[in-house]
């Protein structure tokens, strides 16, 4: 019997192999909150460390880079060509599945609008468009405001404005 | 003197030693056969959902992006289950009626998250981290295989520990550019021959040392 008693922890351990552990993960169900929630929001009028980094970087605009507009193409690929697609129509898969369509970036009004415009939008939603403050860092609303207005150019400059050389690479990409 | 082995002793041992061998064969062949069933693997098992949530649907038929929805995949070890406001953000307008988004909107109202079901699991003894995958170019489809063709999520892979070396000792052949890291279909990518390089510069340029990564502490703490 004490044998057997000794023994006993020993086969029962070997059962999970510490597979699942008694601590609280991410996402999980907890005793220690009254909701039951692991991940807790923050109680209001939290300060958060990167506070007033985030707000500086909301209101300074970048520098316009290459590098800035490469991420704002990725950033807004990701976030924004669903409804608005991938050269700023509003014709993107989203609205035509009922969605109601997003006004075109190609209207005078939006090509007249400044980018803090558009980093607003972004920061507060508009209209049925939802705040994207929780999916898109405050620098990179910067970088996507500055990839709406190469769109804007984008489809408001006439072939025979290019020089001969970019002429060749676009009729090179259509034929693709 | 009496004998002390019967006559049929030895039968006996033959037959007893056959029976063990063939146990101990027959154990070995069982227990194999089980850790690689896909009933310990999980592969292909749908899990209980309280939406049946097709990722068919919204990455195959809407080409939404992985990143729409898991927001901290490239900067945290988690690829961050989307809070109800990210599905609101469409469903707030379209199926806004739908008996099937009935959980959705009442998470939403009651600000009570949606219960998921855990489907690609590793034990809580691995630290795995989503963002260095991402940033050195280890695809989605690596591991999660082709969700744009699950219109209810299951496990593609066995997410073993056999599995995981595979790749950290010989992580060429699964680099691909970071920046389409969340594409499904490589399909033409692999048939360019120009490609198979491309792995193994990555591997120098990332400075990825094959030799480090099957150390036991890479993910195991």
């Amino acid at each position: 019997m004490k044998f057997f008693c000794l023994i006993l922890p020993l086969l029962l351990t070997a059962c999970d192999n510490l597979d699942h552990q008694p601590r609280d993960d991410h996402y999980k169900r907890t005793s220690l909150f009254a909701d039951g929630k692991v991940l807790q929001s923050p109680p209001p009028g939290t300060v958060g460390r990167d506070d007033l980094a985030l707000e500086a970087a909301l209101t300074t605009r970048p520098p316009l880079t290459q590098a800035l507009l490469e991420r704002g193409r990725e950033r807004y690929d990701i976030y924004c060509s669903v409804c608005h697609d991938f050269s700023g129509y509003g014709q993107g898969t989203v609205p035509s599945r009922g969605f109601p369509h997003p006004p075109s970036f190609h209207i005078p009004r939006l090509r007249a609008a400044p980018p803090a415009y558009f980093v607003d939008v972004i920061t507060h939603g508009h209209g049925v468009m939802y705040s994207y403050a929780d999916r898109v860092a405050p620098a990179d609303r910067w970088a996507i405001a500055a990839y709406i207005r190469a769109l804007q150019v984008s489809q408001d400059t006439s072939v025979t404005a290019l020089s001969d050389e970019e002429r060749t690479k676009l009729e090179a990409a259509h034929d693709q | 003197m009496p004998q002390i082995f019967t006559a049929s002793a030895d039968t006996r041992l033959r037959a007893i030693a056959l029976i063990l061998a063939a146990g101990i064969l027959g154990g070995g062949m069982f227990i194999g056969g089980y850790m690689n069933s896909t009933y310990t693997t999980r592969i292909g098992w749908v899990q209980n959902q309280p939406v049946p949530f097709s990722h068919e649907h919204h990455v195959g038929g809407l080409g939404i992006d992985c990143r729409y929805c898991h927001t901290a995949v490239e900067t945290s070890a988690r690829a961050g289950l989307p809070p109800t406001h990210i599905c609101m953000t469409c469903h707030s307008q379209i199926w806004t009626g739908a008996p099937a988004l009935e959980p959705v909107r009442q998470s939403l109202a009651s600000d009570k998250p949606l219960e998921w079901n855990r489907v690609a699991r590793v034990p809580d003894y691995v630290f795995f981290n989503h963002s260095i995958h991402i940033n050195r170019g280890v695809p989605c489809v690596e591991c999660h295989g082709r969700v744009d063709q699950m219109p209810l999520m299951m496990q593609a892979k066995p997410f073993q520990m056999q599995w995981c070396l595979d790749c950290h000792r010989d992580p060429a052949p699964h680099l691909r550019p970071p920046d389409q890291v969340t594409r499904l279909d490589w399909t033409q990518w692999e048939a360019d021959k120009d490609h198979e390089v491309y792995g193994k510069l990555m591997v120098k340029a990332f400075g990825i040392e094959p030799k480090h990564l099957d150390s036991c502490n890479i993910c195991h703490r």
